[in-house]
């Protein structure tokens, strides 16, 4: 007997890991997954009842509406996030005098909770008090910012927020990789005769691509997880224009009381980001077992 | 070598000269636009914090308050002293730090030894035993939040500080596995080898020679998930109200309740002190929590 | 002509002197080794020249311009790295051709280039490949390419084969000579390895902490070392060091080993530089291939001494034996017939027709 113990005590020690995260992710997410087939309001019933609340789902217009925000958000964050992050990487790179203190500017936001940033730049872009207020001072008096406030506009301020907040990650991304690229092959680019910007357009960021697609896959993972920046900015307003589907989720199962469409609504979350970090996780897996 | 050679070399030279230079300052100005973008918010938090409501009426964003109003301080962590309705701070950041230490204990336990077990204790199939840890840092919490909801009902720890310790740790694994098992993969066989020859078992090995050198990676797994716990705002609205509730998720309903007047310094002292615990655990330990994020991320 | 002058440079990190006022003059056409120690600064040297490095003080002068302050990519010269630093995104092909596309070289100018290029180095195959399709010897291949498809002045070597197993670098060492002796343009090349300086070399530059040791053709660095340090450093097995005394009477220099008062060699023949004084402390080096069991009976500079032999190493071709002798262990090259065994006495000669006699002190050649 303590023979078998001492052979697969290992196992055994993984046991509760293993257990913990197949209940309570896999076994979950199957639940959410079976849920979203049934037609439960408040509480769960788990009699099947097909694909009704998908259809009910692309019916709503307020999770047309979440989609629609999410795809202009994510294209917004990420593009916007990549290039922030890669100039200022490649600045930094430069040898820079004060390239610790900025470093430490540039990632604190990412040690802030959403919360707390979606109630800072709340303040900031507060349609009187905010920015409005502080170009009118200065002297442009007919300046308005209502973006906060404005349907159409809304969606823009929480990308500024986003973006304040995660560019500095994918800044960090960077540079490590630039860091890691062995000074020989810039020794090798300026004898061949290389501007500055030849030698990082076409030799080391061609070489970044993993940096490139991981940032693509986190920021994406990032942005479809919207939730508590919303909530703290906008509240997904005004109205429902900058709802997302996180939000939607949330709400429908605990004040609109459909558990059911808004299990439908999280197993599209789901698949989504599944579509995008299978494929990550696959090729990272496959290339370290190449290496 | 000939004349035209000479002035061809000395133009070259001071043609790079000027260029640099010009470069140079296009570099740092920049750079300062940009730390000028990231520190304004800052800035901008502290100084309202400062202010009386009638100077932040009369002034803007960017005007220092005529002294160092602390009272918005003081209201933001102990209220005004009227009893009901009356929401301050200072038991939610009790509540939060109640929770984040627990679970960030538990979750990089079980992080060390499962990473541990994947590294040095190989057996077929642990590559899918990692990966399918690995998932869970991924899935979106959206996908748990309503059977989870229920679990905790059933055993009666919803709305509970427990109940928040229960969630944060089962979903900080997946993180604290990753690190360890990036780290401990570097980590010489051979040293493993090396004690069970001197006759040591799976747990001897694990707190005698491991955990004694992983320092580095106990630091970032830990910043990482006082990090991540403390910032929470999903599980905490989800799975707790009133008393039970973490800091970020009070900081939050402070902000949204819409009373006769907004008290924007009120507003911003809460913001900051929600946000302080971390952004000191960021400024003493930076090098750790960027560590902590590009390792994960990096290494997938 | 003089190709390449470095006049007086020095060049500090911090406060540690990496290069001491450093004076060198290259002929064109030569090939230039810089070897020396980790550490020793022939590396910063190298930099210095491409103008990868800045300089403290003095200058280099590149076919009598002063290039101090000229880029690397005005400077006329290519150079070829240990790690190669291929550009990885790019093909085989562009990696050849990125220097002359940079400096908007006319097409038709790159194609012939390339051609010639990769026809001499037999690389033509492999230009559509990236370099993470290559095996180690062709990616050195491809990065001479990248160097001679310059035609620069000056061909700079920055350890190119220490990253190669120890065959391929055999190999690629005849590769390198051969492109030499083909092109006939200046190199300079660094190095730790003696046995690539000497069989690659015009001209040695043996450096040490930031100077450099000695300057002179391999041969006559073997042969006459003007210190203690390049004495040591070239020829393998190591040059054997006995110290002594000299004496001197009205005929004759004589050589006492410490502890071996009855042993006396004769080192009239040996040309001193300057006069020597009496009970002069000295250190006698001898190479181990004058250290044998061969005699040739009028070579009036043998002396014979019968030890006992501790260590016998067989390399095929001779043996290495190690006798102890005055407080130390001296190696000698004894043939495959010499009947040589552990702890039986044999008779050894030292041909003195070659040594180098050092100042105890100084380090340097007498």
């Amino acid at each position: 007997m303590l023979k078998w113990l001492e052979k697969n005590l290992p196992k055994i020690v993984l046991a509760p890991s293993v257990g913990l995260i197949s209940w309570f992710v896999y076994g979950f997410i199957l639940w959410t997954f079976y849920i979203s087939f049934t037609n439960s309001k408040i509480l769960p019933k788990y009699e099947l009842w097909g694909v009704g609340q998908y259809v009910k789902l692309w019916g709503t217009r307020k999770w047309l509406i979440a989609v629609d925000n999410l795809l202009i958000f994510t294209v917004l964050f990420l593009v916007i996030c990549i290039v922030i992050g890669v100039v200022l990487a490649i600045f930094l790179d430069q040898k820079i005098r004060a390239e610790g203190v900025l470093r430490t500017i540039y990632l604190y936001p990412m040690a802030l909770s959403f919360i707390v940033t979606g109630t800072a730049w709340k303040w900031i872009l507060n349609p009187t008090l905010g920015i409005e207020k502080l170009f009118v001072d200065m002297g442009f008096e007919n300046f308005t910012f209502d973006w906060l406030v404005n349907r159409e506009m809304a969606i823009y301020t929480i990308v500024i927020a986003g973006v304040w907040q995660s560019s500095g990650f994918v800044m960090a991304l960077f540079l490590a990789g630039l860091r890691s690229i062995e000074d020989e092959i810039v020794k090798a680019a300026k004898i061949d005769g290389a501007s500055l910007f030849t030698v990082y357009w076409k030799i080391l960021i061609p070489m970044m691509r993993p940096v490139f697609f991981t940032s693509f896959v986190i920021l994406v993972h990032i942005s479809i997880k919207s939730y508590d920046l919303i909530v703290a900015l906008t509240q997904g307003g005004p109205g429902i224009s900058t709802t997302m589907p996180a939000l939607f989720m949330t709400q429908t199962a605990f004040h609109k009381s459909q558990v059911g469409l808004s299990a439908a609504s999280a197993m599209m979350m789901f698949m989504a980001v599944a579509a995008v970090i299978i494929p990550y996780l696959y090729s990272e897996l496959r290339r370290e077992n190449v290496s | 070598m000939s004349a035209s050679t000479n002035i061809q070399y000395q133009k070259l030279e001071k043609r790079s000269r000027i260029t640099n230079l010009l470069l140079r300052w296009f570099l740092y100005f920049v750079l300062a636009l940009f730390a000028f973008y990231f520190i304004f918010p800052m800035y901008v938090m502290l100084v309202t914090s400062f202010k009386t409501m009638d100077e932040i009426r009369q002034g803007n964003l960017l005007t220092l308050p005529g002294q160092l109003n602390i009272e918005s301080w003081a209201v933001a962590w102990g209220g005004r002293g009227y009893g009901a309705g009356d929401t301050y701070l200072r038991p939610y950041f009790w509540n939060s730090i109640k929770m984040v230490v627990p679970a960030t204990f538990f979750s990089t336990f079980i992080g060390a030894l499962t990473g541990y077990v994947l590294t040095k204790w190989r057996f077929k199939g642990d590559s899918w035993v990692f990966l399918f840890l690995l998932f869970g840092c991924f899935i979106p919490y959206q996908a748990i939040l309503l059977p989870m909801a229920r679990t905790l009902g059933v055993l009666g720890i919803s709305n509970s500080i427990i109940g928040l310790v229960f969630v944060h740790s089962i979903y900080g694994i997946p993180f604290t596995t990753l690190f360890f098992r990036n780290y401990y993969v570097s980590i010489p066989n051979e040293l493993i080898k090396a004690a069970r020859i001197d006759g040591a078992g799976f747990f001897k090995i694990f707190f005698k020679i491991l955990i004694p050198i992983s320092a580095p990676i106990i630091v970032v797994t830990v910043i990482w998930q006082f990090t991540q716990i403390w910032n929470d705002f999903l599980f905490g609205a989800t799975f707790s109200f009133g008393k039970a509730a973490p800091i970020q998720v009070a900081l939050n309903n402070m902000v949204l309740s819409s009373t006769s007047v907004k008290e924007y310094n009120v507003d911003m002292a809460s913001a900051i002190i929600a946000g302080f615990p971390t952004l000191i655990v960021y400024v003493l330990a930076g090098k750790y929590f960027i560590r902590g994020l590009t390792s994960g991320a990096v290494k997938g | 002509m003089v190709a390449l002058s470095i006049k007086e440079l020095s060049k500090n990190f911090g406060s540690t002197e990496v290069l001491k006022k450093i004076n060198l003059d290259i002929e064109e056409g030569s090939f230039l080794v810089l070897l020396g120690p980790s550490g020793c600064g022939k590396s910063t040297l190298l930099n210095i020249i491409a103008g990868l490095e800045s300089i403290d003080e003095g200058a280099v002068f590149i076919d009598d311009y002063d290039v101090s302050k000229v880029e690397p990519k005005d400077r006329n010269i290519a150079m070829v790295f240990q790690s190669y630093a291929l550009y990885p995104s790019m093909t085989v092909r562009e990696n050849i051709i990125f220097g002359l596309k940079q400096a908007k070289t006319p097409k038709d100018k790159i194609e012939k280039q390339l051609e010639k290029v990769s026809n001499f180095l037999k690389v033509d195959g492999l230009l559509k490949r990236k370099p993470s399709q290559l095996s180690g010897g062709q990616r050195q291949r491809v990065a001479m390419g990248r160097a001679l498809v310059r035609e620069p002045r000056i061909f700079l070597f920055d350890e190119p084969l220490s990253n190669l197993d120890a065959k391929l670098r055999v190999e690629m060492r005849h590769e390198i000579k051969k492109l030499y002796t083909s092109l006939d343009t200046t190199m300079v090349y660094v190095t730790h390895d003696q046995i690539e300086a000497m069989s690659l070399a015009s001209k040695i530059a043996v450096m040490n902490e930031g100077i450099i040791q000695q300057l002179g053709d391999p041969q006559e660095i073997y042969d006459q070392p003007n210190s203690l340090f390049v004495a040591d450093f070239i020829g393998s097995p190591s040059m054997n060091f006995i110290n002594g005394v000299l004496n001197k009477n009205s005929q004759s220099i004589i050589f006492t080993p410490n502890n071996e008062n009855n042993v006396k060699l004769d080192l009239s023949h040996y040309n001193f530089k300057s006069s020597i004084e009496e009970g002069l402390k000295v250190v006698l080096g001898l190479r181990p291939e004058y250290v044998s069991n061969m005699q040739n009976n009028d070579n009036r500079n043998l002396s014979k001494i019968s030890l006992k032999p501790t260590i016998i190493e067989t390399t095929g071709f001779d043996k290495n034996v190690t006798f102890d002798f005055a407080n130390t262990e001296i190696i000698g090259r004894f043939t495959p017939n010499s009947g040589v065994e552990l702890n039986k006495e044999i008779d050894v000669y030292f041909d003195l027709s070659q040594t180098s006699i050092f100042d105890h002190q100084t380090e340097l050649r007498l």
